[in-house]
């Protein structure tokens, strides 16, 4: 018997980071913008998303998403409801999305062919630990925060929030009552990211959204 | 918890790795972790004992590596270590730091093998 140490220097990942970068030349090459939002379940990350769809499409856009969650299809009907094509990815279990389930997802969708889109949103799974981890091979990566889960949220996962191209507040509308208190998250925000654009939004009244549709813009104009 | 997905990863490329050492039993793994890759230790421990079952990984040792983030602080030109995840700062100098040098690392570094020698293997 002869012990060995044999040096591998292996990425754990390596399958997903390949498939990510194979995905991210094809999004460059249709010039579609990808965004893949991630936050904690009940952010209202499907909320902030159909608006986003309705709006981008009243402007001429042409826009697409993929939505996963553990089970049902909900959200995916949801979405819909902005006229915009959707799918749901149903993960049964899985904690995150996974370039793979994206590639398959894109597959044979009638309407939603990357090179007739202008954005693709990816609405990941609510879990704001693993999705940190696997990359879709998006451009822009939104940390989606709501008012009620406490100023010190990007403190608690800081994997999250610094991984992070844009950070998003949602439910403004209700943060007074709910004691909000803006000044330290926004503080918060940029200690784990710092200078990272953020938006204080509400899907409800459509305050700051139009900020944010600008800024989409703006990215997709800079695209490729 | 996508530990279960990471060790599963693992056991599927040190099984790769080892069919150049044919009949070889895997003794330890060493991986590098970076501080944001967002692996629990604990996690990774438990589901590392489920998913190495019936692999020639089975009994193996698993060593992390926790390797600290270390940013590039502008001001001070050069890279510093954080002292905690709570403040991307320079903790020298105060000033946001914008650019990682390290600490998202996943990767295994080298796996510890008991090879079978050729004599040993005629018996």
């Amino acid at each position: 018997m002869t012990t060995r140490i044999v040096e591998l220097r292996r990425g754990i990942l390596k399958k997903n980071d390949e498939l990510a970068a194979g995905l991210r030349d094809r999004y460059t090459a249709a010039g579609v913008l990808v965004l893949n939002l991630v936050s904690s379940p009940g952010t209202g990350k499907t909320a902030f998303l159909e608006w986003t769809l309705r709006e981008l499409k009243a402007r001429g856009a042409r826009v697409a998403a993929l939505v996963g969650d553990l089970e049902t299809d909900n959200d995916a009907r949801r979405l819909a409801s902005s006229g915009a094509p959707v799918r749901q990815i149903n993960t049964h279990g899985i904690c995150h999305l996974d370039a793979e389930m994206i590639g398959k997802h894109l597959q044979d969708w009638e309407g939603a062919e990357l090179g007739a889109l202008d954005y693709l949103f990816i609405e990941n799974v609510g879990n704001l630990v693993c999705p940190s981890s696997y990359d879709l091979g998006e451009k822009i990566r939104v940390a989606l925060l709501s008012v009620t889960e406490g100023e010190d949220k990007p403190l608690k996962y800081p994997t999250m929030f610094n991984s992070a191209d844009a950070a998003v507040i949602t439910k403004m509308d209700i943060a007074v009552p709910c004691g909000f208190d803006r000044e330290t998250a926004l503080k918060n925000v940029n200690e784990i990211r710092p200078g990272i654009r953020i938006f204080e939004t509400s899907a409800k009244t459509g305050a700051g959204m139009n900020e944010w549709l600008e800024y989409l813009e703006e990215q997709r104009a800079l695209r490729g | 918890m996508h530990e279960l997905s990471i060790v599963s990863s693992i056991v599927e490329s040190v099984t790769e790795s080892l069919e150049a050492y044919p009949g070889a039993r895997v003794k330890e793994v060493r991986l590098r972790v970076g501080a944001l890759a967002a692996v629990v230790r604990e996690s990774l421990d438990f589901c590392y004992g489920i998913a190495t079952e019936g692999t020639p990984l089975e009994g193996s040792i698993l060593v992390v590596n926790v390797l600290p983030v270390v940013m590039h602080c502008e001001p001070c030109g050069q890279d510093v270590e954080l002292d905690s995840l709570q403040s991307f700062r320079c903790p020298r100098c105060g000033e946001p730091c914008y650019d990682m040098r390290q600490g998202r690392e996943l990767e295994i570094e080298a796996i510890e093998i008991d090879e079978i020698d050729a004599v040993e293997e005629k018996k």
